[in-house]
């Protein structure tokens, strides 16, 4: 034994750390937080956009006994902003780790894949949390956003979604090999979601394959929750069966995620 | 002084695509020395190394680290790895890359700061990493290998952009670890500093071409200068016909 070799345990790293996510997520807040133009895109594009939204539908008549179009599709909007930003953040974030060098890096470290991927869940999903709180927040105070149900409830779908998008992020990132491949995989993967969620046709006026398409896509699930939230005072069960479906999705985006983080390459 | 070799690779070969990047190599890094991996550019010393840590693929031949198979988990926190190109975080402090670096092998900011201070950056601390230059961002990711006081540093390249004083500084430092028991693999593409390692191995395209001590190529060559040697070791391979 060499004198160096004495000076702690050696013993496998454990597949989860609790220590080394939430140093992981922290390092990325850190990131994050020195680039300050980021942070405020973050937290004011998707209340500028909504306000926007707002003026268009604002002298648009509402019939009788029918929600305003502002107040389905802003709702909606609540799950596709939060969706849409952390995608994009994390895969580019995750393209970096890949392409500097620090991903492979990490790899040799006693840091395990599972730490760094919800490492990076826990930090884009906390910031996910000060965006929805203020848009929420702008949305029902200043445009008048009609939400029947719990506002927190929205927050709650807010950040699930937007931990879908970074665990989709994660994934996608594994197929691009520049940056310019990356940010196109948001209309990839956002796009089609957004067109069959149900917002543009009624989903029961799609074709039945349509439909099905629409079914396994986890936006799908996410806009309709937002949607039970918004007509009812009292949500049914069936809105914590939508916001499972897109954790579970979320869930199985990272667990593929996970695999395309080899320690070994060629 | 432990008599084990650090790293033991035996008949080790690496196929990049279709072409032979490591063609079986068999050698030791004896434990507690500098040994210094020289070559050309595209000789093969990154994908070695990378073999030695454990992320390169390789087709076939064994490579043994600290007594366990090269990539093991128990070797995670017991080696320093430092590429090339430096890795770290350009968006974070200099001291945040390094704190971020010792909390992933359970060390505090003690550790953190006395790094930074080994590789004369202690004055830099507060600066964005990505502000540096690139032989200061080199640095950065120096520290960030060294604050882990790893029983094996690979270190790729370490000083290429280093002005000739640090360079020398950090030859100095590396030559104090070997002697505290620290195993080093370094590589360069300059033969000025094959005199300061304790050990050399000569690659030259996937080829293992010595295995020796300055001294020894020094003498067996016939000449002072280990440029020279070094030529005259790939003129004499290239007279006897494959």
């Amino acid at each position: 034994m060499t004198a160096s070799t004495t000076h702690r345990a050696v013993r496998p790293p454990a597949a989860f750390s609790p220590r080394l996510t939430a140093a992981t997520a922290g390092r990325v807040l850190r990131q994050l937080r020195h680039d300050h133009r980021t942070v405020a895109m973050m937290l004011v594009l998707p209340s500028a956009l909504l306000g926007l939204l707002y003026l268009i539908w604002r002298d648009q008549p509402t019939p009788p006994g029918q929600p305003s179009t502002f107040d389905t599709v802003g709702l909606a909007m609540l799950a596709v902003f939060p969706f849409v930003v952390m995608f994009l953040v994390t895969s580019i974030a995750m393209l970096r780790e890949r392409t500097s060098g620090t991903l492979e890096r990490l790899l040799t470290t006693p840091l395990s894949r599972l730490d760094l991927l919800l490492g990076y869940g826990l930090a884009f999903g906390a910031a996910a949390a000060v965006q929805a709180v203020v848009t929420v927040a702008v949305a029902t105070g200043g445009y008048g956003l009609d939400v029947a149900g719990p506002l927190w409830v929205v927050v709650v779908i807010a950040v699930v979604d937007a931990v879908l998008g970074v665990a989709l992020g994660l994934l996608a990132s594994a197929f691009a090999r520049s940056e310019f491949q990356a940010v196109q995989f948001m209309p990839l993967v956002v796009l089609p979601q957004f067109f069959l969620c149900g917002l543009l046709v009624a989903r029961d006026q799609m074709a039945g394959w349509l439909q099905v398409v629409g079914d396994v896509l986890p936006l799908t699930w996410a806009v309709d929750a937002l949607q039970r939230v918004g007509a009812s005072r009292t949500p049914d069960g069936r809105l914590w069966v939508d916001v499972a479906i897109v954790a579970g999705a979320a869930l199985l985006a990272l667990g593929l995620g996970a695999g395309t983080l080899r320690r070994r390459t060629g | 002084m432990d008599s084990t070799p650090a790293v033991q690779v035996a008949d080790l070969v690496v196929d990049r695509g279709s072409a032979r990047v490591l063609d079986g190599l068999t050698f030791d890094v004896p434990a507690g020395r500098v040994t210094g991996l020289l070559g050309p550019s595209g000789s093969g010393k990154t994908t070695l190394m990378r073999a030695v840590v454990g992320v390169q693929r390789v087709r076939s031949g064994r490579v043994t680290v600290l007594g366990a198979p090269a990539g093991s988990p128990v070797l995670r926190s017991r080696i320093g790895y430092v590429t090339q190109a430096p890795s770290v975080y350009g968006d974070l402090t200099v001291r945040e890359n390094v704190r971020y670096f010792a909390t992933l092998f359970g060390l505090g900011a003690t550790a953190a700061d006395a790094a930074l201070a080994e590789v004369g950056l202690a004055a830099a601390a507060g600066q964005l990493t990505g502000d540096l230059s690139g032989g200061q961002r080199g640095r950065v990711s120096l520290a960030c290998a060294l604050v882990a006081r790893p029983d094996l540093l690979v270190l790729d390249e370490p000083t290429v952009g280093l002005d000739p004083v640090l360079r020398a500084e950090l030859w100095q430092r590396f030559a104090d670890l070997a002697r505290a028991g620290t195993t080093l693999l370094v590589s360069s593409h300059v033969m000025d500093e094959a005199r300061r390692c304790d050990r050399l191995l000569l690659l030259r395209g996937g080829l293992l071409l010595a295995d020796s001590t300055p001294a020894q190529l020094r003498a067996e060559s016939g000449t002072d200068d280990l440029e020279e040697a070094f030529l005259r070791l790939v003129r004499a391979r290239e007279e006897v016909p494959a």
